[in-house]
């Protein structure tokens, strides 16, 4: 169970955590969901008591992380996995944390069979490793200890598809055990597919929370008709709102409700569906509208 | 407790736990010194050096002149030299290399971390202090059958334990100048400056200034550490002067060293 409780901190005039609240169950995956510079890796060195709040508190158990005994054994924290001595070795870097936890050696060979690092690239150092054997290497020193809590930050983020997969069958194997894991990204996809729970910060603020279903309820509808000019003045009539999306129209309301707008008004449907994560994903977008660098785009015109 | 899994166990927190022990946090720091290659051979360099300067000792001082001090005065400078880096360098890795994310994440006693760097860095120093000696007395040995002359050991306890402490008050400067400037460049940069920039400026003060001259072994801390290299008069009146110039060049710093290295961000 961790549990953030009003979180802030300011750099300066910047506000990079902003009143940040949540609370990550046992027995589920939570994702931490936003753009990049969104507060995401603050909030995350904050609950492992590497950052000093301003204002606020993070408990993991009920307790603040820096009185946990031995804290490697209890929560596993993989916050960078770039942050290392480059002139180590991977086994190296493992060894140490093993002897800091007080595990025996046989340890390091049990994770670095986990994640699939072989022996001759355990011998490498890391400057010499791809991002995702850095990210293999952060998970296993995130493991080693047997935590029942997990704190990730990106873990995803240079894996291949087949390591994102790895991934998602790893933390879900860890979640129906009881445990309780946290990851973040920058994107959705990685997200939805690993996370029970998704909270979306943009801006230093949460923007929103929920499991998947939540989230997308209300997300609304995606219809397209041989003439959506005809369909969006027809909706329109019926005090629906509908903007162009995708050569058919998003609306803001159920499949069933658009239906019947539609038999009422006589016009043939090509295709009508709920919001698919297609929908999420401009949520998730309209959500953090204001930290994006880039401009928004979201719709295209209608054909 | 959730959809997800409804029979999961509630998982605490074990609060009652052993936590990391001292001494477990002094070998991890020990081994962390060693296990990079510049590290390895930055330390084994604090060994090599006495053993050159041993030979370089045999091979160019006169005969008659031959004596342990001199084989002290030959490995002290060069390990007066690097034993401060290697103790800045223990603890700036952890913010210049970034490896302080997993460090304090594991031991989040930043006290006690930065403790056992402190203690490894001073039995690094002793073993190479100690190393220096043995291959000092060698070379001594060594020297006097070569030239067929009775060795001379003219290096006293009294002087032994100076060069001890001189030696380890000059890698605890290092330290001060790492927990202070947290970065691996501006540590050894500012250790250079510190140890030979600094005391030229204040000499040449002393040498301008009257009034600064009189003033000058209260406030210069490498002139008052000199007592403890050269063997000369270390009294009363020399001790308070260590005691001034030191609470101004480290105790100060190092105070506001250890408090900000406490509290700084780690990212």
């Amino acid at each position: 169970m961790i549990t953030v409780e009003h979180l802030s901190k300011t750099y300066g005039a910047f506000r990079a955590v902003d009143d940040v609240s949540f609370t990550c169950k046992p027995g589920t995956v939570t994702g931490f969901l936003g753009p990049n510079g969104a507060g995401k890796s603050t909030s995350m060195r904050i609950m492992a008591g590497l950052t000093i709040p301003d204002s606020g508190t993070a408990t993991i158990g009920g307790v603040r992380y820096r009185d946990i005994p031995n804290p490697g054994t209890q929560v596993g924290v993989l916050l960078d996995a770039s942050a290392q001595h480059a002139g180590r070795t991977g086994r190296e870097i493992l060894t140490l944390s093993a002897l800091t936890m007080g595990l025996p050696k046989s340890r390091v060979d049990e994770m670095l069979n986990l994640v699939s690092l072989s022996d001759s690239e355990a011998k490498r150092r890391v400057k010499n490793y791809s991002l995702g054997m850095r990210q293999r290497l952060g998970i296993a020193n995130a493991l080693m200890g047997d935590p029942k809590i997990l704190i990730l930050d990106e873990p995803a983020n240079g894996l291949d598809p087949a390591g994102i997969h790895w991934m998602r069958s790893l933390l879900r194997a860890y979640a129906n055990q009881g445990g309780t894991v946290l990851l973040s990204s920058h994107l959705l996809h990685e997200i939805e597919i690993i996370a029970d729970e998704i909270i979306v910060i943009g801006n230093g603020k949460i923007v929103a929370q929920g499991t998947k279903a939540e989230l997308l309820q209300g997300a609304g509808a995606f219809v397209k008709a041989a003439d959506n000019a005809a369909l969006a003045g027809a909706l329109a009539q019926a005090g629906l709102t509908a903007s162009p999306s995708d050569g058919g129209l998003s609306v803001d309301a159920e499949p069933a409700q658009i239906g019947q707008v539609a038999a009422a008004a006589g016009l043939a449907l090509v295709e009508l569906r709920g919001a698919d994560s297609a929908g999420l994903e401009e949520m998730f977008l309209q959500l953090t509208a204001t930290t994006q660098r880039e401009g928004v785009v979201t719709t295209g015109g209608v054909a | 407790m959730s959809a997800a899994n409804p029979t999961a166990p509630p998982q605490t927190i074990q609060t009652q736990r052993p936590g990391v022990p001292f001494g477990r946090l002094v070998a991890v720091e020990l081994r962390k010194m060693f296990d990079t290659r510049s590290g390895f051979w930055l330390v084994a360099s604090s060994l090599i050096i006495s053993v050159i300067a041993a030979v370089i000792v045999i091979l160019v001082v006169p005969d008659e002149s031959l004596s342990y001090e001199i084989f002290g005065a030959a490995f002290g400078t060069p390990l007066a030299l690097l034993l401060p880096i290697i103790a800045a360098l223990a603890v700036t890795s952890e913010w210049s290399q970034r490896s302080g994310l997993v460090t304090f994440s594991l031991a989040p006693n930043r006290a006690a971390v930065i403790g056992a760097k402190a203690a490894a860095s001073i039995i690094v120093a002793v073993v190479a202090i100690v190393f220096a000696l043995v291959i000092g007395a060698l070379g001594n040995v060594v020297g006097a059958a070569i030239n067929g002359i009775d060795p001379v050991w003219d290096l006293d306890a009294t002087q032994l334990v100076y060069l001890l402490i001189g030696n380890i008050l000059g890698l605890l400067i290092g330290f001060m100048l790492g927990v202070l400037l947290r970065n691996s460049a501006a540590a050894v940069v500012g250790y250079l400056v510190y140890s030979f920039v600094l005391p030229g400026v204040l000499a040449i003060l002393a040498g301008l200034q009257e009034w600064f001259r009189d003033l000058q072994p209260w406030i210069d801390f490498g002139y008052a550490q000199q007592p403890l290299f050269d063997g000369s008069d270390l009294g009363g009146e020399q001790l308070a002067q260590l005691g001034t110039s030191g609470l101004i060049w480290f105790v100060i710093p190092m105070a506001l060293g250890l408090w900000a290295v406490l509290r700084a961000e780690v990212k």
